[in-house]
């Protein structure tokens, strides 16, 4: 190599002076056992190594291609939020001491990750109106699938069937399908009405080999699903009620644990954790204690050290793919801690009354906006309690729709005839507390003056 | 120095602090509970603490001074690639063009994202020598999973249901055998032998009609070079399986050693190890999967692609193994990954790998007077000790573990492999200074010392962390998991 590497501090004398000591002649040497016909014919092509200068230019003229949210008003939600994120959030997340440590296996240099870790399990504790909670899962979709793996495995896997409605995000139900197809799990989806489940139909469903019941509160569609029923519906068959929440709508919304939900997954995204095209978001899985050996991944537990001072440690491990290996509950090792972290800030910064004050303005804000477009001859296409987002009628295809209301600076919200061809016409629109009434009010305008 | 207990966020809240503010609300005020069917309005707040922004900042300060991150010392932990982690990595990542983009933003809105997607595909396809590459999955345990429901699927379509057995060395990852259950296989173990390689013999005995594949780490977390490995894909082709690399250890062989060749027909990588994407403590990850052509078809959905100038989603995979993770994958890991190699390029890609088993190799020979090592030969990127002779003075390597603490080291991977007896997994990375190397070792060798002349100090160590062993046992047997106000 010509000039020394910024982050290879091996100087020539460093080589020699290392070589002499290991008793070989020269570095290649150490890769004698290599077999001739598995090394490269040629060097690697990755490019030339950039100067941070140009590595900046490079990924900045990438970003120029891009429209970032922050230029621009956003309607899109579907499980990813545009939210207002506390400096805090940004301060605390960058300390290294955090975002350079390994998973904390060493508790006595690690105490830090792992307290942030046995706060953020306590919020989401709360939050979910559930007894426990584990230190995060990659994101919802998957903290869900998981959610239907433990409903098999406890059944022992008697119970073989999971039923999925359909008004659950339909990129989860994919998720989902393609986790049980593992342990060979059939998973049937349940219709909707109007916009929410058919609580009917999910009794029809019903059967001694319904291991679970998956719905998503608020759902995909924005509606608020009646959770009591849904209860009622999976107790018939003693199957567990898995039930996958936007954490802030739970600020406003009596949590699933006060209806008697097993298990509580989602996203803490809306809480301090940027778009990122889509990820790294952060799962979360909160469940009864009676499942606490069921649950996937890591646990922090408190306890005491030789002195009798509290500390805390990575337990209940016996469950872990590092010890039990292929009899583990799950095979997740890293998690998403930095993204818990950023979201145990972010909901320490609103705490216990901000929170609520957060998600009652969405849904201030997202009523203004439905009551706008009503009013501007737009029609609501189902008519349940929502939270921040609902389903409008736009007349002709929404995807046209969309470039027009980017002519004119606005990212509209989600076409979905995406998921399904025949709701092609329809909008997903989401509303949080960034958007100001003037955003909202030219939303209605443009969509007025392309789709009236 | 001990500090004293750092208090719980919920211990310092007091009712009516706040730390954070909202956006004005600038819509008419409308009584949001008249919108909610009435057992639906939340009646009792969740029990978040109310602490004010200064409060909230010093929690947090104290909580990382009681963290130990690669920025705070030396992290030689085994099959972790503790290596530095750019600063500039971090600014890019929070670029507004790259931080705040919304997953269903239509796609000409976000070309750079997507040609950064691609650009990345293209250097992990070359790396590996594999035909396609997905970022989608989140780690390497997700990886691993979705590389096995792609070889699930394809013997599927071949009708070979039979191939229900994943075979994985007594070395291998935890997550290995783990994922291979997840994936609806039965993991079998093959051993291994005196060289610490894969038991060819073995190897022949449990590899037949049953075989839907073999799971390997190559260099192994014994951290060698499995020599045979051009045997081993032949001993498993021949019987109609695949072969599934591990990437965890991808450090030890880049440009030296390309997996497509050594016969492997489905790759993962971990980004947040050999790319620096930061492990944060324990994720978010990423872990690619790449394949060889016969396997493309079965790549999860979306799978992007170029057409003409144009980036996009191709959704219509009729042979996809499904979705494994929402929208496209861990993006902020893939694009700080990719910035670390447009960064050091292929020469430096090519140079950390030597960098990084010249010095493990002269860790393991410096501490080879002082400890047994298991397998003499040159190591790769790792290597490993056993604490056997240590053990017999009643130190044991938790305990030798715990001693480097207060010489301000993180200690190496304990414990695992789990077929090296008081096994200590050491793995020093490219970006480690000959003196610090020096310096660890010398404290090796000074516990190594006390071991014999005064094993207390080792075995009640830690001495100078904040706190001191603690109750694992307490933990898992009376389980207090979360916060609750007495």
């Amino acid at each position: 190599m010509g000039q020394t590497h910024r982050y290879l501090p091996m100087t020539e004398d460093d080589r020699r002076e290392m070589l002499e000591t290991v008793g070989a002649s020269d570095v290649a040497e150490l890769f004698s056992d290599i077999p001739e016909s598995v090394r490269p014919d040629a060097a690697l092509n990755v490019g030339e190594a950039l100067s941070e200068h140009a590595l900046v230019d490079y990924f900045q003229s990438l970003a120029a291609e891009n429209v970032s949210m922050k230029d621009h008003p956003t309607f899109l939600g579907a499980g990813v939020y545009d939210h207002h994120i506390p400096a805090t959030v940004d301060a605390v997340i960058s300390r290294s001491e955090f975002y350079t440590a390994y998973t904390p296996y060493q508790p006595e240099v690690s105490q830090g990750e792992l307290q942030a870790i046995f706060e953020f399990q306590s919020m989401i504790s709360t939050l979910t109106g559930m007894e426990m909670a584990n230190s995060s899962m990659y994101d919802g979709h998957t903290a869900l699938a998981e959610g239907a793996l433990m409903a098999a495995t406890q059944k022992r896997m008697k119970k073989k069937t999971i039923l999925i409605s359909e008004t659950v995000h339909p990129e989860a139900r994919d998720v989902v399908q393609t986790f049980v197809n593992g342990p060979g799990l059939t998973l049937e989806t349940v219709p909707a009405q109007a916009g929410a489940t058919d609580v009917k139909a999910l009794k029809k469903s019903l059967t001694d080999d319904v291991a679970g019941v998956l719905v998503q509160y608020p759902n995909f569609y924005g509606t608020i699903e009646d959770l009591a029923a849904l209860r009622e519906a999976a107790d018939e068959v003693d199957a567990l009620l898995i039930v996958k929440s936007n954490p802030l709508a739970l600020g406003m919304l009596t949590p699933p644990g006060e209806f008697g939900a097993d298990v509580v997954v989602g996203d803490t995204q809306p809480f301090g954790i940027m778009g990122q095209y889509g990820g790294p978001h952060c799962g979360y899985f909160a469940t009864k204690k009676a499942f606490m050996r069921k649950v996937p991944g890591r646990l922090v537990g408190e306890t005491v050290d030789e002195e009798g001072q509290r500390g805390y440690v990575l337990t209940l491990q016996a469950r872990e793919q590092h010890i039990r290996r292929d009899k583990a509950t799950s095979n997740i090792c890293s998690n998403q801690a930095l993204n818990a972290l950023a979201s145990s800030v972010a909901m320490s910064a609103f705490g216990k009354h901000g929170v609520k004050d957060m998600a009652v303005r969405n849904m201030q804000k997202a009523h203004y906006a439905k009551q706008s477009l009503q009013a501007a001859g737009f029609s609501l296409v189902y008519d349940g309690a929502y939270f921040n987002e609902f389903v409008i009628d736009v007349g002709q295809a929404a995807e046209r729709v969309n470039e027009a209301l980017f002519s004119e600076g606005i990212i509209g919200g989600l076409d979905l005839g995406r998921f399904a061809g025949e709701n092609d016409r329809h909008m997903l629109v989401c509303v949080t507390e960034r958007r100001s009434k003037e955003e909202i009010d030219r939303l209605v305008d443009a969509l007025q003056k392309h789709a009236g | 120095m001990k500090q004293k207990d750092q208090a719980l966020i919920f211990e310092m809240s007091k009712p009516g602090r706040r730390g954070g503010s909202l956006p004005e609300n600038d819509v008419p005020d409308v009584n949001v509970e008249e919108l909610l069917p009435a057992d639906y309005v939340r009646q009792e707040e969740p029990e978040l603490p109310e602490v004010s922004e200064l409060q909230l900042v010093r929690h947090y300060t104290a909580l990382s001074k009681r963290n130990f991150g690669i920025d705070s010392g030396f992290y030689p932990l085994g099959s972790c690639t503790m290596k530095y982690n750019p600063k500039i990595n971090e600014v890019i990542a929070r670029l507004p063009g790259l931080a705040h983009l919304h997953p269903y933003q239509p796609e000409p809105q976000v070309q750079g994202a997507l040609r950064l997607m691609h650009e990345l595909q293209a250097s992990l396809a070359e790396i590996t020598g594999m035909q396609e590459v997905t970022l989608q999955s989140a780690a390497g345990a997700h990886g691993e999973w979705t590389g096995l429901m792609m070889i699930r699927a394809l013997h599927e379509a071949n009708g070979e249901t039979q191939r229900t057995k994943v075979i994985v060395p007594d070395s291998a990852h935890g997550t290995n055998p783990a994922s291979a259950g997840v994936a609806g296989f039965d993991p079998v173990t093959v051993k291994t032998d005196e060289r610490g390689l894969v038991d060819m013999d073995h190897l022949k005995e449990v590899t037949g009609e049953d075989t839907a594949a073999l799971m390997l780490t190559n260099p192994n977390t014994l951290g060698l070079f499995e020599e045979d490995i051009v045997e081993m894909a032949e001993i498993i082709h021949n019987a109609g399986g695949k072969l599934y690399y591990d990437g965890a250890n991808s450090n030890a062989i880049m440009g030296k050693a390309t997996p497509g060749d050594m016969g492997f027909d489905v790759v993962h990588m971990n980004l947040h190890k050999t790319f620096t994407g930061p492990h944060g403590g324990g994720g978010p990850g990423s872990g690619p999967v790449g394949v060889k052509e016969e396997l493309v078809p079965y790549l999860p959905r979306p799978l992007l692609v170029k057409d003409g100038e144009q980036y996009k989603w191709d959704y219509h995979r009729p042979d996809a193994i499904g979705r494994i993770k929402p929208f496209y994958g861990n993006f902020g890991i893939n694009m700080r990954a990719y910035a670390y190699m447009r960064s050091m390029g292929s020469q430096g890609l090519h140079q950390v790998s030597e960098n990084a088993v010249l010095n493990a190799n002269y860790l393991r020979k410096r501490l080879e007077p002082y400890y047994d090592i298991p397998y003499p030969q040159y190591c790769k990127h790792e290597f490993v000790l056993s604490a056997k002779r240590q053990k017999k003075l009643g130190v044991r390597a938790l305990d030798i573990a715990k001693r480097l603490l207060d010489y301000g080291f993180h200690p190496p991977t304990i414990y695992f492999p789990l077929n090296v007896e008081e096994c200590m997994m050491v793995e020093p990375t490219e970006t480690e200074t000959k003196e610090t190397l020096d310096d660890f070792a010398d404290a090796m060798i000074a516990i190594a010392k006390e071991a014999e002349e005064d094993p207390d100090l080792v075995l009640e160590a830690p001495h100078e962390t904040v706190i001191s062993r603690l109750d694992e046992t307490k933990a898992a047997r009376q389980p207090v998991l979360r916060y609750q106000e007495q």
